[in-house]
């Protein structure tokens, strides 16, 4: 004989349309909170003309290398702004929208893609983890930090994002396996773009949902529109205060788009036609939003003039901040390695300072 | 005092500094109730509970980011790598975060913790269970690589280590964590990091060592008693940073130096000392300084690794060509 044993289900979670209509008469709270909808649509702006701006930047020889959030400014406010400020963040090297709504500024985002430590000791929490560049190690230390909490009965909550890509890799289903194995205070978000550099979706697994990933480690996931910040705040609100709460980690599974190439040193040309590029343009974020507040009556041309003035000031005086600053200290190569300087190592900066000027 | 053997000291500590801080968390592969697969954490999950001394899931990559994630957020967390041979699937937590946490951030962050591996041959263990690795560590700017070779220097060093308020790395050689035993105080009284100890007082030649390879290398300097040679014996303890100063100090008196370890030779930490006596103590050599290492080749299993590991025969051929130099 045979018998099912476990089945699941994947929920996907919806409720404005690319074009800015409501699809349900059932809505969260935030669909008809005006204020807060329009302070993070203000935030979603702004963190779209900084993104402009760092990649003119790079392409005008003023900045490193920069990873655009061009498309996901939805999913990274909702993330950012559903957490408290005792809450942990672990992102990993794109997520703006999310640290902005943390109180990170631009200018520690410009410092730490123009090539200074700096930018890693931001504003915001400090408790709050650096950018990641090792795909996926983020959640991992994510779980640590639920750990401590939980060990300390404190009640907060640890968030981290990992791409399409780092959810095939072991970091990422260690964490799953942690969050689960010690009922964390973790919400483990998978932002699937649907591109890991030039690798699709497609090529990282066959699986339906990369949300059931987490299904195998026996957590709670589910799937939700990343480009509709009234379902992706409305999800992550509901997996954090479970979280808070003691009832342990949930995964979700973020769809939305790379509009940009992976990073300034890519052309995503090589790899992608312009078509489906058209056709992601069509359910990004922004528009759908405004589209939403316009038609409420809730915001006009006046108000978008007025954001966009103020998103280029903020935008410009961040670059003045960033270019102001001057270089790191040959000391700071030494000082920040260890509590205590090494003998060793002290003998290194002494000759450094001597021979490099 | 208690009369320990080495695993024992390793275990006194370990309660010593759970019971005065916290913080003090100790997590692993098979840590709690069977108080890990050499008893290193024996009786701690009954007397500290389960929250304190945390099985985890069978993974390493796990243990390592977990380890990370609650240092950087007040915890002081002491992970075990139940064999230094599962320890690469770590490596990328211990270099690409532990190592630079403090330094990219500025010191926003900071790692303070500990991952204690068993490591080195000489037990029959299966394959993948004896090699010596160290120098991969010792190469990683931010990372400590703490090595005992007694009881004592155990008790002291893991305090110390715990208590250092960076990422370090202790590497516990377990062919003599049973060998013999010695009294230790259980005072909470921590030994100096980044410090080579002086074992043994000589004239004639220096001998740097650490590990189980002290065992072998100070029967050496019995041997090489007999002779009428006196051979100043150092156990180098706290690999990475390196106390340079010590060796240099005991060369300029015995302008000799035979280099011990089981590692293999390849970029292995004999070769940074060498270096550092050729670049600061190269006048006060009378003849070359020798390496006696494991060779660059595999760890063999078992049924060879005595033959692999150096021997007190393989060390004394190495001073006696060092000592016909005149």
């Amino acid at each position: 004989m045979s018998a099912t044993i476990a089945s699941f289900n994947i929920d996907f979670f919806q409720f404005l349309s690319p074009d800015g209509r409501l699809i349900s008469k059932d809505v969260p709270p935030l669909a008809k909170d005006f204020d807060e909808l329009r302070r993070l649509y203000r935030l979603m702006v702004k963190t779209r003309v900084f993104d402009k701006k760092a990649i003119a930047l790079q392409r005008t020889g003023k900045l490193g290398t920069y990873a655009s959030c061009l498309g996901h400014e939805a999913a990274h406010l909702a993330i950012g702004s559903a957490m408290r400020e005792e809450d942990c963040f672990a992102p990993m090297y794109r997520e703006y929208g999310a640290q902005f709504a943390r109180g990170v500024k631009m200018s520690d985002v410009l410092n730490y893609w123009g090539g200074d430590e700096r930018g890693n000791d931001f504003a915001g929490p400090a408790h709050d983890f650096a950018w990641c560049v090792p795909i996926a190690t983020q959640c991992l230390h994510a779980a640590g930090a639920a750990l401590a909490y939980k060990l300390r009965g404190e009640a907060r909550v640890a968030v981290s994002v990992v791409g399409d890509g780092g959810s095939s890799k072991g970091d990422f289903l260690e964490a799953i396996n942690a969050a689960s194995a010690f009922e964390l205070p973790l919400v483990l978000v998978i932002l699937n773009n649907q591109w890991a550099i030039s690798v699709p979706r497609s090529k990282q697994n066959k699986a339906k949902t990369l949300a059931q990933k987490g299904i195998g480690g026996g957590l709670p996931s589910l799937q939700v529109d990343g480009n509709d910040i009234i379902a992706a705040r409305w999800v992550m609100e509901q997996a954090i205060q479970r979280a808070r709460e003691g009832g342990g980690a949930t995964v979700i599974e973020m769809i939305t788009y790379r509009l940009s190439d992976h990073t300034t040193a890519d052309d995503a040309t090589r790899y992608r036609d312009n078509e489906e590029v058209d056709r992601a343009w069509k359910q990004e974020p922004i528009m759908r939003l405004r589209q939403y507040l316009v038609a409420e009556g809730e915001w006009d041309d006046e108000r978008e003039a007025d954001l966009e003035a103020e998103a280029t000031a903020a935008v410009d005086a961040a670059v003045e901040e960033y270019t102001a600053l001057e270089k790191p200290s040959i000391e700071s190569m030494f000082d920040y390695m260890y509590a205590e300087l090494p003998h060793d190592l002290a003998a290194q900066r002494e000759r450094a300072l001597k021979e490099l000027k | 005092m208690a009369n320990v053997a080495m695993v024992e000291a390793v275990t006194m500590a370990l309660a010593w500094e759970m019971a005065q801080d916290d913080s003090v968390v100790v997590l692993g592969e098979d840590v709690g109730i069977n108080g890990g697969v050499f008893r290193a954490t024996a009786g701690l999950a009954q007397r500290f509970g389960n929250e304190r001394v945390i099985d985890t899931p069978l993974a390493e990559t796990m243990i390592a980011g977990l380890s990370i994630g609650m240092a950087t957020q007040g915890m002081k967390p002491v992970a075990e790598a139940q064999f230094m041979g599962f320890i690469y699937a770590m490596v990328d937590h211990m270099i690409c975060h532990a190592a630079r946490m403090r330094h990219r951030t500025r010191g926003r962050l900071s790692c303070p913790m500990v991952l204690r591996a068993p490591f080195g041959g000489g037990i029959h263990a299966p394959e993948h269970h004896s090699e010596s690795t160290e120098a991969i560590f010792a190469h990683m700017p931010g990372l400590r690589v703490v090595i005992p070779s007694s009881p004592a220097r155990a008790y002291g060093l893991l305090l110390a280590s715990i208590r250092d308020p960076d990422p370090v790395l202790f590497l516990e050689p377990k062919r003599i964590y049973r060998l013999n035993k010695e009294e230790v105080e259980d005072n909470g009284e921590d030994l100096p990091l980044d410090v080579c100890f002086v074992l043994r007082d000589g004239t004639d030649i220096t001998l740097v060592t650490w590990g189980a390879m002290v065992k072998e290398t100070l029967e050496t300097a019995d041997k090489l008693a007999e002779q009428g040679i006196s051979a100043e014996v150092i156990d180098v303890a706290t690999i990475s940073p390196l106390d340079m100063d010590t060796i240099i100090e005991s060369v300029e008196k015995t302008g000799r130096c035979v280099i011990v370890h089981e590692a293999a030779r390849m970029c292995g930490v004999g070769a940074e000392i060498a270096a550092g006596l050729a670049d600061a103590g190269l006048y006060h050599l009378h003849a070359p300084v020798k390496r006696v290492t494991g060779y660059d080749s595999v760890m063999p299993l078992y049924k060879m690794e005595m033959k692999y590991m150096p021997s007190v025969g393989r060390i004394l051929n190495a001073v006696n060509e060092v000592m016909e130099v005149s």
